[in-house]
């Protein structure tokens, strides 16, 4: 049998998806459910008065309602909602529940929650919920709460929640920029992003009719952190939860919370005895789903006269939002050991300050924290190209690690391993591929023309950290939960293999890829694999889906345990065979005495063998039923060169894409369809972030753009055809030489888009671009750029 | 994302729509292709409460030669108007237009009709109607009556229909050699522009703009700088000219301004060009 890895077969997931025979939360319906309506607060800072409920409970259908403080008096919260990254020993984490009692600290926080027997009836009666609000003045950007004019938080005397640095060589670092010929400065703004996933988030508690059991149906990557963190929220024991993930349409990080609706829906349930919903509409998802990004960035880069880089210097203001979800405070951490890129940077310092405002949490969005390192850095090489007087392309060629060429476990200045890398290569195949020498002589030629379609390209080589995460790396960062993955390889006695995955899938195509892997591993088809998954009932282990680490660690578990099967296989075989285990081969399923292919045995009639137990091994278990726990020695790091073509119309400001080109290294690839369908997502959605989103806020913290009229997702009307190519360069951190490929695209595109965008209008002496470039903002900055000239 | 409660009535002619709307005065709204109202009312900006449907009226569907005019029936499709041959060769730009409004789902469900009543200063077909010129059709009560495009439009989601009256037809004058061009400005695809502009040039030139005021408007500063003589550029510039351009995060005055002169600009190079 010829392998299948590294073959781009069609996803096993797709005829249910494009048939609509999945399920998603919002199709499961059960009798005698509630609908919760949510009473939201509209104010972003508020004292919470008296609410007068009255004419809301007596609305038809309507079966209760209860305030935020009615909730905390009914005893439904064992503790807060939590947070498992509490970065500092000191960090601020004030209290958050799921219902506000007191105060009110974002647009959008749930002050008071409808029960009634229909979805429009509770959206109804929420309305008719009065509450008295004295309003206070919000904290509506960073700078506002660094300022510190006002507190987001009354009872807080300060807006900061925790200060961190990671700076192994400060001396270093003070030398490198005293000693510098040149150094260069960007200060660039993260504007917040929605996540926007194709389904919205949803919830759907379903008690026991003996009581005492909860089983709660959400929309969720995490099904099993939720678990673990729902006990410890609300006191139901652990061992009575059952969290189930169905078909879930996209998360991107957004969908890794621990969020109110899904706490009020299991306890409500678990009280009332009734089944509790809710499914969020595309507007509240702006308030009650976390945001991305959200940061402020200084980086400094220091370099001789060649623009060698002696170091490199990052300060980041992060806006937490209001509260601290599940790992808000660790978001700018995930990225600061990133703002080195790919490069040799001999001293490296890296702060972070963390502020409480009044707008909706931010967390974890595609990349979290290491998109906005990539682009901080590849901006400030471009600054350093121009500061210098070279290209974009040989700046980075004269600061690649290792001098651009192969290298394995390499110890770099942000205290980080990388697995393995070849740099320039793969910069050299993105170049080839764009056609740069050509595309360059059509940028002059147009600025010789006096063109008013101006042509910019944009170079970005970035690095990831892939494959989370070691579990002492994470005891290192003060992170609440290990970062290993569990897998389960059974044969059952037709011969057909159920996989049971710990990582759960959102859209990523796990059934297809861990088919492959076991497949390739036991020598059968991939399509008598059923992988199991997103059912902690199904699934008791695992530790989900989140920071490209399904395959590099769940993927790894899998085969890993298919070892224990082939090995155990191996011995029955040997027995059956009556001969050495040693002497034994297997190959294309069977296992056969070296040199004697007659006497050969399929693999399936061995698991038969050890399902029957007829004839096994003296002390040997029957069944054939392997599991894996793999926590990885190292992250995984992979790399890519990008290339944005931009055309800029000067008379609107309007930028289009015309081109992009992603050259992409995730080491050894198991399903090439499967990583180009991420990098194809990726890519726009970072494309996004340099040209379309951003939740715009005013002063008193109500966000300007919360739907999808005004908060621009592109479609693929505004993005063009993506030329992908591959370089490979197997990672070191695991068997398979995997890497991960759910986040990259996101990681290198908007730096590419920004540089190629800066690149065009440079001749106007246009130096940098802030995100969103609007065509109003691109257009405002050439006639700035033109006045000043 | 949820609307209010309301009551439907499904009306199964015109006259039975005109006195369902007789009946319920200002509570009620007529629904036809649903793409305007039905998002106003998710947002709870719209709360009738009484629906009026009229999307089944099969006799209000037709694309007709009228001898000097195309006669076109007020809850005809975008789809349906994009893809007339009849449409295409008389008056391209309608055709044209009709095939950049939203996306193709969009087109399918939204009628001629319903974008013209609804009035909203964003939408592609009031300006092309402007530029090209022509007649409405109303009913109600007391019978039909004629209204002038130019007339049609009064303010801000306002037009000059009667709250019991029913918007029927659409008559469009036959340009068939005209010069034309639309030139709309946005971000994405499937949206309202920021900024448009029509032109439609058969002797004298008609100009209108989109998104430059409450309502949708002619740009007759610039056609009475072109009647007088001028350049397409110098007319361009006075493109803004009693305009009072929205601000939102899209576009501020000056932006939107600017845009419009740019876009009269180009449109009016490719309709006289």
């Amino acid at each position: 049998m010829t392998a299948v890895m590294g073959t781009p077969m069609l996803r096993k997931e797709d005829p249910k998806l494009l048939t609509g025979e999945n399920k998603f939360v919002d199709d499961i319906q059960v009798a005698g459910q509630l609908w919760m309506g949510m009473v939201r607060s509209p104010h972003a800072h508020a004292k919470v008065g008296t609410i007068d409920t009255s004419a809301a409970a007596a609305a038809d259908g309507v079966h209760a309602v209860y305030t935020g403080a009615e909730l905390a008096e009914m005893g439904l919260w064992a503790a807060p909602l939590p947070c498992a990254w509490p970065v500092t020993e000191d960090m601020v984490n004030p209290p958050h529940f799921p219902a506000a009692a007191e105060e009110v600290h974002h647009v959008g926080e749930i002050v008071a929650v409808v029960l009634a027997d229909s979805r429009y009836g509770a959206v109804d009666a929420a309305e008719l919920v009065e509450v008295d609000y004295e309003v206070l003045p919000a904290v509506a950007s960073i700078a506002a709460a660094r300022d510190g004019d006002n507190n987001a938080h009354s009872d807080l005397d300060s807006n900061k929640a925790y200060s961190w640095a990671l700076e192994p060589n400060p001396e270093g670092v003070d030398a490198a920029f005293a000693n510098a010929a040149h150094t260069v400065k960007g200060e660039f703004v993260q504007q917040r992003l929605i996540p926007a996933a194709m389904e919205p988030r949803g919830v759907l508690a379903i008690p026991s009719p003996a009581g005492g059991e909860v089983t709660l149906y959400s929309a969720t990557q995490v099904p099993h952190i939720l678990k673990v963190m729902i006990a410890a929220t609300t006191g139901i024991p652990e061992n009575k939860l059952r969290i189930i993930a169905p078909a879930v349409g996209g998360g991107f990080g957004a969908k890794l919370n621990v969020n109110p609706d899904e706490l009020l829906a299991v306890t409500l349930a678990n009280k009332l005895g009734r089944a509790v919903r809710w499914t969020e509409t595309r507007s509240e998802a702006a308030f009650s789903t976390h945001q991305g990004r959200g940061q402020l960035q200084t980086i400094e880069v220091a370099s001789d006269e060649n623009g060698k880089i002696s170091g490199v210097r990052v300060h980041l203001d992060a806006d937490m939002g209001a509260y601290m979800m599940l790992i808000t405070p660790g978001v700018p951490l995930l990225g600061s050991f990133l703002y080195t890129g790919v490069y040799d940077v001999p001293a490296f310092g890296f702060t972070c300050d963390g502020y409480f405002t009044n707008l909706t949490p931010t967390d974890a969005y595609r990349g979290a924290g290491r998109p906005e390192a990539s682009y901080a850095i590849e901006r400030a090489m471009d600054m350093l190209a121009n500061e210098v007087g070279v290209g974009p392309d040989e700046i980075r060629r004269r600061n690649y690690l290792a001098g651009g060429g192969p290298f394995e476990n390499l110890e770099t200045a942000s205290t980080l391993v990388f697995d393995s890398g070849n740099y320039a290569p793969n910069l050299d195949a993105a170049l080839a591929l764009a056609k740069y020498d050509e595309l360059r002589a059509e940028q002059q030629s147009r600025r010789d023309a006096g063109s008013s379609k101006q042509l910019g390209i944009g170079l970005c080589t970035y690095v990831e950290i892939c494959g989370l995460a070691p579990s002492r790396a994470l005891a290192g960062l003060n992170y609440g939960a290990g970062g290993w993955e569990h897998a389960t390889v059974r044969f059952l006695p037709t011969g057909k293999v159920e996989v049971v995955s710990g990582s759960t899938p959102h859209g990523q195509g796990h059934e297809t890829a861990w088919s492959m892997i076991v497949a390739d591993k036991l020598g059968i088809d991939p399509n008598d694999v059923e992988v199991l998954h997103s059912d902690t009932a199904i699934s008791p282990l695992g530790l989900d889906t989140y920071g490209s680490r399904s395959l590099a660690v769940g993927g790894v578990a899998i085969a890993m345990a298919c070892d224990k099967v082939v090995d155990k296989s191996r011995e029955i075989a040997a027995h059956q065979l009556e001969a050495n285990p040693d002497d034994l081969e297997f190959t294309g399923g069977q296992f056969q005495v070296k040199g004697s292919p007659d006497k050969a045995l399929p693999i399936q009639a061995i698991a038969y063998g050890a399902f029957t137990a007829h004839d096994l091994p003296d002390g040997m278990e029957p069944n054939m039923n392997e599991q894996m726990t793999f926590d990885p020695p190292n992250f995984a790091f992979p790399f890519g060169t990008h290339i944005a073509v931009v055309e800029i119309d000067e008379d609107t400001g309007n930028t289009e894409l015309i081109d992009y080109i992603a050259v992409d290294d995730c080491g050894n690839q198991v399903n090439p369809l499967i990583v180009e369908g991420q990098l194809h997502g990726g890519i726009v959605q970072g494309v996004a972030q340099a040209l379309w989103e951003g939740a715009e806020y005013d002063v008193d913290g109500n966000c300007k753009n919360p739907s999808l009229m005004d908060y621009l997702v592109p479609s693929a009307m505004e993005v063009p055809n993506i030329q992908t190519g591959y370089t490979t360069t197997p990672s070191t951190s695991n068997q398979l030489g995997v890497k991960g490929a759910g986040e990259a695209g996101t990681i290198g595109s908007a730096a590419a888009v920004i540089n190629a965008i800066c690149d065009a209008l440079s001749p106007y002496g246009v130096t940098d671009m802030e995100m969103p470039a609007t065509p109003q903002r691109v257009w405002k900055t050439i006639n700035n750029a033109k006045a000043g000239a | 994302m949820i609307p209010a409660s309301f009551d439907y009535v499904e009306a199964d002619s015109a006259d039975a729509a005109i006195a369902a709307l007789a009946e319920h005065g200002d509570e009620a709204k007529l629904l036809a292709g649903g793409h305007s109202l039905i998002p106003l009312m998710k947002f709870r900006l719209a709360a009738p409460s009484v629906l009026v449907d009229i999307g089944r009226l099969s006799d209000l569907s037709y694309i007709n030669d009228g001898g000097d005019h195309i006669a076109i029936g007020a809850l005809t499709r975008h789809s349906a108007i994009e893809t007339s041959d009849l449409l295409t060769t008389n008056a391209p730009i309608l055709a044209h237009v009709a095939g950049q409004v939203g996306d193709p789902s969009v087109r399918h469900r939204g009628t001629l009709g319903g974008s013209l009543a609804h009035g909203d200063p964003a939408s592609d077909l009031p300006a092309a109607l402007l530029a090209l010129g022509g007649t409405l059709v109303a009913k109600g009560p007391n019978g039909e009556r004629e209204i002038a495009i130019t007339d049609f439009f009064t303010g801000f989601l306002e037009t000059a229909l009667a709250a019991d009256e029913l918007l029927t037809e659409i008559r469009v004058p036959k340009v068939p050699g005209a010069g034309w061009s639309y030139q709309k400005f946005n971000r994405r695809a499937q949206d309202w522009a920021i900024v448009g502009a029509a032109a439609v040039a058969n002797g004298s030139t008609n100009v209108a703009l989109v998104n430059m005021g409450p309502a949708p408007m002619r740009a007759t500063a610039v056609e009475q700088a072109l009647a007088g003589g001028a350049s397409s550029a110098d007319a361009a510039a006075v493109a803004a000219e009693g305009a009072s351009p929205p601000e939102d995060l899209n576009g501020d005055a000056e932006y939107r301004t600017h845009l419009a002169q740019v876009l009269v600009g180009r449109a009016l190079d490719e309709a006289l060009g």
